[in-house]
C-alpha cells in the first residue's frame, strides 16, 4: 500500500509542534505580561479626578496628618472619604475664590457630594479592613506608597493577593512601630527583620492567611 | 413546561403496617420514604433528583445557547475583565454618628396583627438591610418572627405602588389633598355622616388619638377594623367571661403544665415569641435531675406548636370545644355532658385533667385563637379554677385603642354601603376585597360607595376597585406607634426616607381630621407624645425612648377580674356542635399569612414550618381520609361547600385529624406582583361570615389532574441512619448517655485525615432540638443576613433551592398519630471536611479556627464537594439567582457578604462575617472575643434559644457547656468528619396514666 503522507509532512508535523510550544509560551508570556501591565494593574496610572487634588501639597507641604481627612480609618473597614465639609473647614477662609476649587464650593453649596474616581479598588469578593492593620503597625505608606510625593493620586502596588500574602506570610517585613503607621518618612531600619519580629509579638500579630480572613 | 412527575399511588394500607409497634420505633420524612418509592431514592442516591440538570425554560434555552456561544468566544479573555471604574461618593456634611463601613442599628417595631414586635434594624450607609429583636423589648426579647425577618424585604419590593393614582392617572399627593380636603368641607358640616375609615387591628395610640378627634369632631363618621385574621374570638370570649373587655396573657416560664386547645401559641399571635421564649426556658434540661414542663395539645389543623407537644391529640375544629367540656367537668366544672368522645379520649382529658390540677397555680389551659368565643370564656373560668389566674395568667385592660369585633364590623359596613349609607370610604392597609367572607360580596358593595380610596403598599383586589390610590410607607420608612401585647409601647422609627411619595396611616388622618397635608409623621406622633408624656425634659426623654424602643412604665397593670360563672354556662347549653361527616378547616398561611405577604419571595420559599411545601397551599388530609376518598398526594380536588366550588392540589398531612381538611387561605392572589403571580389557589372564596374557620359539610371529589407540589421533605435525604435522637425524660433519668449510644464509636485508631490541633479558638455551634420549635425565623434570618437568592417554584422542584438551613422535618411512630419532629441542618463545619479533600482548586480550605471556608471567587462549579458531602448542606447557583439588575433589591444586600454569581457553590459559613468583625473589634479593644459577643444570624433570630455558638475551646463559654450537656451527639459521626455542628437529643415528658400506643424501643 501506498504511503497517505508524504515524507516531508514529517517535517511540517514538527514545525507544528514547535509552532505550539512557541505560542504556548508566547501567549502564557504575554498574558502574564499584561497582567502585570499598568494597563491591566493599574500601577502608576493617574486618574482624572473632579478635583485635581494633591496629596503632595496637603501632606508634605502643609503637613496635614492622614487622619485629618480620612477620619474612619482606626476604627472601621473603610478609612473614609473626606464629606466636602471638611474641605471647606480651611477653604472657606483660604483659597476661596481659587477657580480649580470651584466643585467643592459648588458641592458645599447645592448639598450635592463631588464623586471621586476610586484610585485603590479591591474587587467585590476581598474584604479589606484598615482598622486592624493600622492597630498592628501596618503603616499607610506600606501600600498606599509615598502619598506625599503624588500631586496626583496613583497606586503603587498592584494590590493582587500575591501583595497580601507576601506581608501576612512576612509581617516582620513590614511592621513598625504604633507611631510611626501615620508617618510618610519612615523608612525600614537596617535590621528591620529582627525589630520586626519583636514587634510582631508585642503587637500579638497574627497574620492569617485563611480564606475566609479576606474572602466571605 | 415544567417537569411532570407521575402521581405516586401509595398503598397506605402498607405503609400503616410497615410502621406496626411491633416493628420498633422508626423515624421518617415522607410517605415516599416509607413505600421507598424510586423517586426517594433518587433523593437519596443523588445530590439532585433525576433531570435536576436539565434546562427547564424553552425560551430560555435559546436565550441560553446564545449567552453561551457568547462566553464560548470570549472564554479565554475572562481573566482579562477589567475593573469597571468606581465612584467614591462622600456626604457634603457627615452625620455625626456615622462611620463609614460600620452598620448602625435602629430600634423600633413592627406591627403584627396590630400589636408591637420590638426590632432593632440594621442599616448599612442609610440602608436598612437587616431586622433584629430588641432585647429590651417585652415581645421580642432579642428574637423576631419569620415575618420580621421578610419585612425588609417588601421595603424593597419593585412591585410597590410608587404613585397616587386616580382612575389610571398618577396625580400627586397635593391633588388628592385637596381633593380630600374638598369633601371633608361637607362632612365638617354636617358631622361627618357619610364617611367611614376602615383600618387594620389598632393599638397605635397616636392613631387612637386622631379617631377619637374625629369622633368629637365629626360624631356621626364611622370607623370600623377589620383583618381577616384576628382577635374576635378571645375579645368576644373575654367579654363573655369578664363582662368587659380584657386581654389575656400567659406566663409560661411559671407553666410546668400546659394544655392547648388548639392553640398555636408558639407561632402565631402578639405575644408569641414571649411565650417560645418562656416555654423554652422550661425545657433546656442541662441535667437529668432538672424539671421539663409538660404540653397537652387539642389541634385542629396542623400547628408548629403540636410537634412540642407531650401529648397531642388531632380532632376536628367543632370536637375542640367537645374536649373542652369533658376537661372543665374533670376538674369538677357543671357544664352540661359533652357529647360522645371515646373511652381512649375521655382517660387522655382525665388524666390531663388530673395532672393540670396537681400542678394549680403552675398550670394554665390555652384557647385555640380559632375556636368560638364560649371556648375562651369556658377557658377562662377553667383557668379560675386551676388557680392560673394572676400567676400563669395575666388580665389587663384591653390593649387596642378601641377593641372592636372585626367580623361583625365588616357585616355591618358591607350593610351600610349597600344602603348608600356611606359616601366616601377610606381604607387604610389591607384588602377586604380579597379577604372578607365571600358571602358579603365586598367587591360588589364597593361599588355602591361614591368616594374610593386606598392606601396601601402594594395594588391589589381592593385597591383596584378604588378611585384612588395612595402608596403607603412601610414602617421601615414611616413615623408610627404601637403597644406590645402587655401594653408597652414602642415608637416605630423609620430608617429611610420614603423610597416612593407614600404616606403613612397617620399623616393621611391628619388630612381628614383637617391639616393642610404637609405634616410629617414625624411631627404627628412627637406632638402627640409631648402632650400625652407630661415629662418636663421631653428632647431628652425622647431620645431616650428612641434608644430604648420602648416607653417607660407603659406596660398596663394586672388587673382582678371575676369570671361570670353563669353567662359562661349559659353560653355554652345553647352551643350545639354541627354534625358532619367532612369539615373543612380554614388557617392563616403559617408564611403569607391572609396573603399580604404574598409577594415576598422569601416567605414563598421558605418550606412550611410542617408541610414542607413552598410556592403553594395545598388541601390538606390525613392518610386515613384520602385513603376513604381515594386521593394521592398532588391530585388535584375540587373541594365543593354549598354553592361554591375551588379547585387545588391535595397534600396528604399524617397527623392531620380525620373526616376533615385544612386549607390555608391567603393564596390564590389576583392582583399581586411578580412573585405571588399564579401561587396558590384562593380558599377565601369558600368562607362565609357563618363559619369563619371551619365550616360543616363540605365535598371533597379526585379529579383526574394531577399538579407537582414543590414539597422540599425528601430533599437532601440521609439514608437510614439515626440522624435525629430523642428519648423521654424517664428513659434520660435512667440513662442520661443514650444520645452518644444511639451511634456507633468509631474507632480512634483508624483515621484517614491528618490529625490536627486547634489550640486557639474553635468555633462550634450546639443546636438543642428539645427546645426547636420548627418554626423557620433562622432560614429567614440567615437568607436576609447572607444574601441568599429565591430560585422560584420550578426549581424548587428539582432541589436547587438555596437555604443554607434546612429544617428537617421526621415523623415518628403511627402514620395517624404521629409524632413530629424537627432538626435544623445547616453546614457542620467538619474538621475532617470530605468536600475539602476533593476540590480540585482548592476553593474550599480549613482555617485555623476550624471553620470549613469557602472561596467563591476560586469556584469553578465542579461541585465535587457537594457529591462528597455527607450531610448535603452545600448549594450550588445553578443559574443567576440572585437579582443582579433590579436596583431596589440591591439596597437590601448586606455588604459584608459576596453576592454569588452563577456557577458557584456555596454554603452556611457560620456568619464568618460576624465572627471576623468581632474578632478586630476585640483586637482594637486589646482584649478577647467574650462569649456570647459573635452571635450567627440564626442564633440571635432564635425564639427558643435553640442555638449556640461560640468558642467550644473555652470551657466557661456557653456552647461549651452546652456540648458537655450528656444530651449532646453529632451527627454521621462514624465517618470521623468530626463536625462542630452538634444536637442535644430531644425529649418527650409524656404523662405515665396516658397509654402510648407504642414504646420508643430503637432508633430509625
Amino acid at each position: 500500500m501506498a504511503q497517505i503522507f508524504h515524507h516531508s509532512i514529517n517535517t511540517l508535523v514538527r514545525i507544528g509542534f514547535l509552532a505550539l510550544v512557541v505560542l504556548a509560551a508566547g501567549g502564557s508570556a504575554a498574558y502574564y505580561a499584561m497582567y502585570n501591565s499598568p494597563y491591566f494593574n493599574r500601577v502608576n496610572v493617574v486618574r482624572q479626578q473632579p478635583v485635581m487634588f494633591s496629596h503632595k501639597h496637603h501632606v508634605n507641604g502643609l503637613g496635614i496628618d492622614c487622619r485629618y481627612c480620612h477620619t474612619a480609618v482606626e476604627e472601621s473597614s473603610s478609612a473614609g472619604i473626606p464629606p466636602t465639609h471638611t474641605c471647606m473647614t480651611c477653604h472657606s477662609q483660604v483659597w476661596t475664590d481659587a477657580p480649580i476649587l470651584e466643585p467643592v464650593r459648588e458641592s458645599y453649596r447645592t448639598g450635592k457630594p463631588l464623586q471621586w474616581i476610586r484610585v485603590h479598588d479591591l474587587p467585590d469578593f476581598v474584604y479589606f479592613n484598615h482598622s486592624i492593620h493600622i492597630k498592628k503597625g501596618i503603616g499607610c505608606t506600606t501600600c498606599h506608597g509615598q502619598v506625599d510625593q503624588m500631586p496626583m493620586t496613583r497606586q503603587v502596588n498592584t494590590l493582587y493577593i500575591g501583595c497580601c500574602l507576601d506581608c501576612h506570610r512576612h509581617t516582620e517585613r513590614y511592621v513598625r512601630p504604633r507611631d510611626q503607621v501615620f508617618s510618610v518618612d519612615w523608612r525600614p531600619p537596617s535590621n528591620q527583620e529582627e525589630l520586626g519580629r519583636q514587634l510582631v509579638k508585642k503587637y500579638n500579630i497574627h497574620s492569617f492567611t485563611n480564606c475566609s480572613t479576606c474572602h466571605r | 413546561m415544567s417537569k411532570e412527575r407521575a402521581l405516586r399511588a401509595f398503598d397506605l394500607q402498607s405503609l400503616r403496617e410497615k410502621l406496626s409497634p411491633q416493628r420498633g420505633r422508626t423515624y421518617w420524612k415522607s410517605l415516599d420514604q416509607l413505600a421507598e418509592t424510586e423517586e426517594f431514592q433518587d433523593y437519596l442516591k443523588h445530590e439532585f433528583p433525576a433531570g435536576a440538570d436539565t434546562w427547564l425554560d424553552p425560551v430560555g434555552r435559546r436565550r441560553f445557547l446564545q449567552l453561551m456561544g457568547a462566553s464560548l468566544a470570549f472564554a479565554g479573555l475572562t481573566n482579562c475583565t477589567m475593573q469597571p471604574e468606581e465612584r467614591i461618593v462622600p456626604y457634603v456634611r457627615a452625620p455625626e454618628e456615622v462611620i463609614p463601613g460600620k452598620p448602625l442599628f435602629y430600634a423600633s417595631a413592627i406591627p403584627m396583627l396590630g400589636y408591637a414586635q420590638g426590632t432593632l434594624v440594621e442599616s448599612h450607609d442609610g440602608r436598612p438591610t437587616k431586622v433584629e429583636g430588641n432585647p429590651k423589648h417585652p415581645a421580642s426579647l432579642g428574637a423576631t418572627t419569620l415575618h420580621a425577618q421578610a419585612s425588609v424585604l417588601d421595603l424593597y419590593d419593585p412591585d410597590r405602588l410608587t404613585v397616587t393614582t386616580n382612575a389610571g392617572r398618577v396625580r400627586s399627593w397635593e391633588v388628592f389633598a385637596a381633593t380630600l380636603t374638598n369633601q371633608m368641607e361637607r362632612y365638617r358640616l354636617n358631622g361627618g355622616k357619610g364617611l367611614c375609615i376602615l383600618t387594620g387591628n389598632v393599638t397605635s395610640p397616636t392613631l387612637g388619638r386622631q379617631f377619637e378627634q374625629l369622633s368629637s369632631a365629626m360624631p356621626e363618621a364611622r370607623w370600623y377594623q377589620y383583618e381577616p385574621v384576628n382577635l374576635d374570638s378571645a375579645h368576644e370570649g373575654g367579654r363573655m367571661a369578664f363582662g368587659r373587655d380584657v386581654n389575656t396573657y400567659y406566663r409560661l416560664d411559671k407553666a410546668k403544665r400546659i394544655l392547648s386547645l388548639d392553640a398555636d401559641f408558639l407561632f402565631f399571635g402578639p405575644a408569641c415569641i414571649r411565650h417560645t421564649k418562656d416555654f423554652s426556658a422550661q425545657r433546656r434540661m442541662e441535667s437529668p435531675d432538672q424539671e421539663m414542663n409538660r404540653l397537652y395539645m387539642v389541634e385542629s389543623a396542623p400547628t408548629v406548636t403540636a410537634a412540642m407537644a407531650d401529648h397531642r391529640l388531632a380532632v376536628r375544629h367543632s370536637e375542640v370545644l367537645d374536649i373542652a367540656r369533658a376537661f372543665a367537668r374533670a376538674l369538677g366544672i357543671d357544664v352540661p355532658e359533652s357529647s360522645a368522645l371515646d373511652d381512649a379520649t375521655r382517660t387522655w382529658v382525665q388524666a390531663a385533667a388530673d395532672d393540670l390540677k396537681e400542678h394549680g397555680g403552675a398550670s394554665v389551659v390555652i384557647p385555640g385563637e380559632f375556636q368560638p368565643p364560649v371556648l375562651h370564656a369556658l377557658v377562662h373560668l377553667i383557668n379560675d379554677k386551676l388557680g392560673a389566674s394572676g400567676s400563669t395568667t395575666v388580665h389587663t385592660a384591653s390593649v387596642e385603642s378601641a377593641p372592636q369585633l372585626h367580623g361583625p364590623n365588616l357585616v355591618r359596613l358591607v350593610e351600610e354601603m349597600r344602603n348608600g349609607e356611606i359616601e366616601t370610604l377610606v381604607i387604610v392597609g389591607g384588602n377586604p376585597a380579597f379577604d372578607a367572607p365571600a358571602d358579603l360580596d365586598f367587591g360588589g358593595a364597593l361599588q355602591h360607595v361614591p368616594l374610593r380610596i386606598h392606601l396601601t403598599q402594594q395594588e391589589n383586589e381592593t385597591s383596584s376597585l378604588c378611585d384612588w390610590q395612595i402608596p403607603e410607607s412601610h414602617f421601615l420608612e414611616s413615623w408610627g406607634d404601637l403597644r406590645a401585647f402587655d401594653g408597652t409601647v414602642s415608637v416605630v422609627q423609620p430608617l429611610i426616607v420614603p423610597l416612593y411619595r407614600s404616606k403613612s396611616a397617620v399623616e393621611l388622618m391628619d388630612l381628614i381630621l383637617g391639616g393642610d397635608g404637609a405634616a410629617s409623621d414625624y411631627d404627628i406622633v412627637r406632638t402627640h407624645w409631648s402632650r400625652e408624656s407630661g415629662q418636663a425634659d421631653f428632647d431628652h426623654w425622647w431620645r431616650q425612648v428612641l434608644y430604648d424602643g420602648t416607653m417607660p412604665d407603659t406596660a398596663l397593670p394586672e388587673i382582678v377580674v371575676g369570671v361570670n360563672r353563669q353567662s359562661v354556662l349559659d353560653a355554652i347549653a345553647a352551643i350545639s356542635t354541627p354534625e358532619s361527616d367532612l369539615e373543612l378547616i380554614f388557617r392563616p398561611d403559617p408564611h403569607i399569612y391572609d396573603g399580604r405577604y404574598a409577594n415576598n419571595g422569601w416567605l414563598q420559599e421558605a418550606p412550611k414550618p410542617l408541610t414542607k411545601l413552598t410556592w403553594d397551599n395545598a388541601v390538606l388530609l390525613a392518610p386515613a381520609t384520602a385513603q376513604k376518598l381515594g386521593i394521592q398526594p398532588g391530585q388535584v380536588v375540587k373541594v365543593r361547600l354549598g354553592e361554591s366550588e375551588l379547585s387545588g392540589p391535595a397534600w396528604i398531612h399524617p397527623g392531620h385529624p380525620k373526616r376533615a381538611v385544612t386549607i390555608h387561605v391567603g393564596y390564590g392572589r389576583r392582583q399581586v406582583g411578580r412573585v405571588g403571580t399564579g401561587a396558590g389557589f384562593d380558599a377565601f372564596k369558600l368562607r362565609t361570615t357563618g363559619a369563619l374557620w371551619a365550616a360543616p359539610g363540605v365535598e371533597v371529589i379526585p379529579t383526574s389532574d394531577s399538579y407537582d407540589l414543590a414539597c422540599t421533605q425528601d430533599h437532601s435525604s440521609m439514608e437510614g441512619r439515626p440522624l435525629i435522637v430523642e428519648s423521654t425524660l424517664e428513659e434520660f433519668r435512667k440513662n442520661p448517655g443514650f444520645a452518644k449510644e444511639a451511634w456507633e464509636t468509631p474507632r480512634p485508631d483508624v483515621n484517614m485525615y491528618p490529625e490536627r490541633k486547634y489550640e486557639g479558638r474553635a468555633w462550634g455551634l450546639s443546636v438543642d432540638l428539645n427546645t426547636c420549635i420548627g418554626c423557620n425565623a433562622c432560614v429567614l434570618a440567615c437568607q436576609s443576613e447572607n444574601n441568599i437568592a429565591v430560585v422560584g417554584r420550578d426549581q424548587v422542584r428539582n432541589g436547587r433551592e438555596m437555604h443554607w438551613i434546612r429544617i428537617d422535618r421526621y415523623f415518628s411512630g403511627d402514620l395517624d398519630q404521629p409524632e413530629t419532629l424537627h432538626q435544623p441542618v445547616m453546614c457542620q463545619q467538619c474538621e475532617n471536611a470530605p468536600c475539602e479533600t476533593v476540590c480540585p482548586v482548592g476553593a474550599t480550605n480549613h482555617s485555623d479556627e476550624g471553620l470549613n471556608d469557602m472561596v467563591y471567587n476560586r469556584c469553578i462549579g465542579t461541585r465535587y464537594c457537594s457529591n462528597n458531602c455527607p450531610y448535603k448542606v452545600r448549594r450550588f447557583n445553578f443559574l443567576l439567582y440572585s437579582d443582579w439588575q433590579t436596583e431596589t433589591l440591591k439596597l437590601q444586600r448586606n455588604p459584608d457578604v459576596t453576592v454569588r454569581s452563577r456557577g458557584v457553590m456555596e454554603k452556611c459559613t457560620y456568619c464568618v462575617q460576624r465572627i471576623n468583625a468581632a474578632k478586630i473589634q476585640a483586637e482594637l479593644e486589646d482584649r478577647d472575643v467574650a462569649d456570647g459577643e459573635i452571635k450567627t444570624a440564626c442564633q440571635q433570630v432564635c425564639p427558643a434559644d435553640a442555638i449556640v455558638f461560640g468558642n467550644i475551646n473555652d470551657p466557661q463559654s456557653e456552647v461549651a457547656r452546652r456540648k458537655k450537656n450528656p444530651r449532646d451527639y453529632g451527627i454521621l459521626t462514624e465517618l470521623k468528619t468530626r463536625p462542630r455542628t452538634t444536637y442535644l437529643a430531644r425529649l418527650r415528658n409524656p404523662n405515665p396514666r396516658i397509654p402510648e400506643p407504642d414504646k420508643p424501643s430503637e432508633k430509625a
